[in-house]
């Protein structure tokens, strides 16, 4: 696991030559500046290659929480930027679009030794892909349009689209850049003010927005980043009077936990999603190649740390055994090691509790009496790299075929027909994505609309587009990120009606 | 400066910078702009502008004819059909709209002075104004690029059925000399952030901007033969546009009377789109609970603003019965501090007309009034010994059929007019084959609400006049034309809606 280290900034440490890249910003941004936590508290965040120490972060909890919204409540209620048109907001938010690009290579290498995410694909994907949503944005600021009601009566009816208030944004750590701007982005588009709390494993790259936020000219207090862990940080913002929409992405159980507290606040908005068990559904008439390679993307794709994997692959009995042989393979090929080498295709897990949570899930998946074709292993003997796994022979009923995973392991189903594939799709409470592979146009007009999922790809996988709405049905949760849907979770719609007495039109 | 009778002061005699510290500009684009080069007219031929406030030549500009449109046009389609604007993705073409947007930013001096000196606009003004609005209209379409949607469709039957909205082609944008900057961008950024390619015309008076404006497009990395700019005439480079067999759609900002002229040769060549924005003859309706400042400001704003000439000017005045004395009174008095004078000079409001035939053309229409009854309140004659400057002009005591009433006169001349009740003021409004704009000045709601909703106009301005927004949808009714400059409507010109249907067989779901 040697390492190429062309990152200027960084330190070699660790006794494999790794890059560690300098890091800038470990405190809480509150109101324009960074401060310490109220506590003093800090917590450390760790480097997934060697389980190491990277830096401390100042930890906040409800104290912190409460100045950040109170922060943003002044930001909103009397400061500009709700008030700015949405051009102006566009031009500003531009700006940061522009300074995210020009830091990249800097950032990049936070999130790799933060999240252990692939360097190369952080600079040519997850970088280029935040700068991108958040210029889609910019250019929708100007055009959050409510309509004129033909009302039935004598009046006129109009609806206006305001910003909604302070909203409270919890995200994850297996995109902690494309996280971060997925829901930031339309929330200022919207003219709102924002307190982030970022995933205790990846704190460092929201602590770099924000500065670059400050830099590009965004107002004190619209963005508050106050990094800490979700039972203190978390709930203080989901259980908080006055933040008045929460937006999170992340598991089930802890989406639940916030929409509770929601409730038992002040009723404030929520939007979810949450986890997912997508199937991959492979036809007879596909592309076998094209099959194993998207299927092979689907699961191992950073390290099989995303809502959308495809972790359940059905493929048609015609095509099954040649895909068996040719999918085991391109697993073993599949390489794991230092992120920030270019030649990794998977990084380590992002933390000991995730390695352990989806080590435990591999030896489940043998117990219940799975055939383990490939992987099932921890691999390295540092950090927490797991071997790209695929499971067999794998029951619809099974814990690793129901519940999800959260790691580099597939399970490999066998169907005969199209309606079978239908329902063996949906037997699940999740409903995130979906992936068709097949020639045939009936067939994927077919499936697209029977299955129960918010985003269904055809021959392809992973294909976002700031401009599609992506989301999930049943408990992958509700809302929308991306398209102009994105913003509804930051707006409220007004009805405006006057009397028009005696007017010879209406 | 030399000051005449009702205060208003001449500049212009002493040539060349009034009392600005305003740089001349440099005109260093002369030559038609085909497939990503300055290229001269196939002729040869050239033509002049000139400076208004003068009269004299400011260049020799490439005359566009025939042939040179072929060329374009022919460079647009190649664009078009196989190029890769418009096979990009919108986010693509909006990245590269923004780069020419900040281009146009870091030359706004620039671009501010070839305007003031070719179209006779206070350079105060094309700083701010023209090049701010240029500014805005292509960010708000670069913005807009990647979220042309379509829709799906619940069809009736067991049927999937969406629409695709896809760039139309190539387009024909003819613009007209008032606001050169502004009208070209207009049409371009929306035509750009579609996807399609085009040829503008740029008016005779005013070819420097787009010649300017194209070099940029280059140097921001629009691909060569998505702008091609084709300077001359109406008669030849205009027709050879409007009447071309490949051209898409034809886009106008112009007279009535052109207008037609260009919906004919659509129709009797390739039954071409047609989006026409044309003249106007504007009521500015004043009640008697308006603010009475504010009032008189909107007045003269709206009929003197850019020398009148301006399809939207407000140029026909109606005050209500009660505040009429004084309104007439206060009008008076404020056009006294009305600076008529060389557009370099900072203190100027109003600069020449653009060119003698309009400056002849106006002052016909001020001796129509005279011989028609009508009674020169203020103002009334042309101003300066050299160029092409008029005196702010208001009739009082003018009825609404004389021809003043009647008819865009395209010049610094006001029409004000007493009227009693709304009603009244509701059907005179809208005696006028035009629909451009209208303006509304009240306190009470119910008014307000009434007269938006009975004045038969493209947009009614309440309380306010030239309200204009990269985001709000702008065009006319009636002979003012059909289709919308600004706002998300605009892109609809520039875009093919197709609808895709396939069956979808036994499926438990639709």
């Amino acid at each position: 696991m040697g390492s190429t280290g062309e990152f200027g900034n960084g330190k070699a440490g660790g006794g494999g030559g790794l890059v560690v890249p300098e890091i800038k910003f470990t405190k809480l941004f509150i109101n324009g500046e960074f401060v310490d936590a109220v506590s003093g508290k800090t917590f450390e965040t760790r480097d997934p290659r060697t389980g190491d120490v990277l830096v401390h972060v100042a930890e906040a909890d409800k104290a912190d929480v409460d100045l950040a919204v109170k922060a943003a409540r002044e930001a909103f209620e009397h400061g500009k930027w709700p008030r700015m048109s949405g051009y102006e907001r566009g031009r500003a938010m531009n700006k940061l679009a522009d300074l995210v690009e020009q830091h990249a290579d800097e950032l990049a290498a936070l999130d790799g030794a933060d999240a252990g995410k692939l360097l190369s694909l952080g600079k040519i994907i997850d970088m280029p892909a935040a700068a991108q949503m958040l210029r889609y944005y910019a250019g929708a600021a100007d055009k959050i349009h409510g309509e004129s009601l033909r009302v039935a009566g004598k009046y006129q009816g109009y609806t206006l689209k305001e910003p909604i208030g302070v909203v409270g944004v919890i995200i994850p750590w297996n995109f902690p850049t494309m996280m971060f701007f997925l829901k930031v982005s339309p929330a200022l588009a919207a003219g709102c003010t924002i307190v982030v709390k970022p995933a205790e494993q990846t704190p460092l790259s929201a602590l770099y927005y924000a500065h670059l936020a400050k830099l590009a000219g965004i107002p004190d207090g619209v963005i508050n980043v106050v990094p800490g862990f979700g039972p203190t940080a978390g709930a203080a913002i989901s259980s908080h009077m006055d933040v008045d929409s929460v937006a999170f992405t992340g598991s089930a159980e802890i989406g639940r936990t916030i929409m509770e507290a929601a409730a038992r606040s002040n009723l404030k908005m929520v939007s979810l999603e949450l986890g997912g068990k997508s199937p991959m559904i492979i036809f007879d008439d596909a592309d076998v190649d094209m099959a194993v390679h998207l299927s092979t993307l689907a699961i191992f794709f950073n390290k099989g740390e995303i809502c959308v994997a495809g972790s359940r692959v059905y493929v048609q009995e015609g095509i099954y055994d040649e895909f068996v042989k040719k999918a085991a393979e391109a697993a073993k090929n599949w390489k794991v090691g230092d992120p920030f080498d270019a030649a990794t295709n998977m990084g380590p897990q992002v933390d000991k509790v995730q390695f352990e949570r989806v080590l435990k899930y591999i030896e489940i998946g043998k117990n219940e009496g799975a055939t383990l074709v490939t992987g099932g292993k921890p691999t390295g003997d540092k950090g927490y790299y797991i071997e790209p796994t695929i499971f067999e022979d794998v029951k619809e009923d099974m814990t690793i075929a129901q519940e999800e995973i959260f790691g580099p392991v597939m399970s490999l189903m066998k169907f005969k027909t199209v309606e079978e594939a239908i329902e063996k799709a949906n037997c699940t409470k999740y409903g995130l994505a979906a992936g068709i592979v097949t020639k045939s146009l009936d067939i994927a007009n077919k499936v697209s609309r029977s299955v129960k999922a918010g985003t269904v790809w055809v021959n392809c996988y992973f294909a976002f587009d700031p401009d599609a709405p992506f989301g999930g049905y049943k408990m992958s949760g509700f809302g929308r990120d991306q398209g102009m849907v994105a913003i509804d979770k930051y707006l409220q719609v007004k009805s405006v009606i006057t009397a028009v007495p005696d007017s010879p039109w209406y | 400066m030399a000051t005449e009778s009702n205060g208003h002061r001449a500049g212009g005699e002493e040539n060349g910078g009034g009392g600005g510290s305003f740089k001349m500009p440099e005109i260093r684009y002369t030559k038609l702009f085909i497939n990503g080069r300055f290229v001269d007219a196939v002729s040869g031929k050239t033509f002049e502008t000139r400076d208004p406030r003068t009269g004299d030549v400011i260049a020799s500009v490439a005359e566009g004819d025939k042939d040179d449109v072929d060329l374009a046009v022919k460079a647009a389609r190649e664009a078009f059909d196989h190029g890769k604007w418009p096979r990009m993705s919108g986010s693509e073409r909006g990245k590269i709209i923004s780069k020419y947007a900040d281009l146009v930013e870091q030359h706004a001096e620039e671009l501010a002075a070839l305007e003031s000196l070719d179209a006779g606009k206070p350079v105060g003004v094309t700083r701010v104004v023209d090049v701010g609005n240029s500014l805005h209209s292509l960010r708000y379409f670069a913005g807009a690029a990647d979220k042309i949607h379509g829709e799906t469709l619940r069809m009736s039957r067991q049927m999937h059925g969406y629409t695709l909205r896809e760039p139309l082609g190539v387009a024909g944008l003819i613009v007209p000399w008032n606001f050169p900057a502004v009208m070209f961008f207009s049409k371009v950024s929306p035509a750009l952030a579609a996807g399609c390619t085009m040829v503008v015309k740029p008016a005779e008076q005013t070819p420097l901007s787009a010649l300017f404006l194209a070099h940029l497009a280059k140097q921001a990395g629009i691909p060569d033969g998505v702008i091609n700019v084709v300077t001359g005439f109406g008669p030849t480079a205009g027709a050879a546009i409007s009447s071309h067999m490949d051209i898409d759609v034809v886009a106008f900002t112009g007279s009535t009377e052109v207008g037609r002229l260009i919906m004919e040769a659509a129709a009797k060549s390739n039954l071409k789109q047609v989006a026409l924005e044309l003249g106007g003859k504007s009521p500015l309706i004043i009640f008697d609970d308006a603010d009475l400042d504010k009032a008189v400001e909107l007045a003269i704003g709206g009929n003197f603003f850019n020398k009148g000439e301006a399809c939207v000017a407000g140029s026909r005045v109606f005050v209500q019965e009660g505040i009429y004395d004084r309104f007439e009174q206060k009008i008076a008095d404020a056009m006294k501090n009305w600076v008529v004078g060389d557009p370099f000079d900072p203190r100027v409001n109003q600069g020449p007309q653009v060119d003698k035939v309009q400056y002849e053309r106006v002052l016909r229409y001020i001796e129509q009034g005279k011989t028609e009854g009508a009674t020169v309140l203020t103002g009334g004659k042309p101003c300066g010994k050299k160029g092409y400057y008029i005196e702010p002009t208001i009739f009082t005591n003018v009825k609404d059929d004389m021809i003043i009433a009647k008819e865009e006169i395209f010049g610094p001349v006001m029409c004000l007019m007493k009227f009693k009740t709304m009603e009244e003021a509701i059907a005179r409004a809208n005696d006028t084959r035009y629909g451009l704009a209208a303006g509304v000045v009240t306190r009470d709601m119910d008014v307000a609400n009434t007269m938006a909703r009975s004045i038969r106009a493209g947009v009614v301005w309440v309380n306010c006049y030239f309200a204009m927004d990269s985001s709000c949808p702008f065009g006319g009714r009636k002979m003012s034309g059909f289709g919308k400059d600004d706002g998300m409507h605009a892109l609809d010109k520039f875009l093919a809606v197709k609808a895709v249907v396939t069956p979808v067989h036994a499926s438990p779901w639709f």
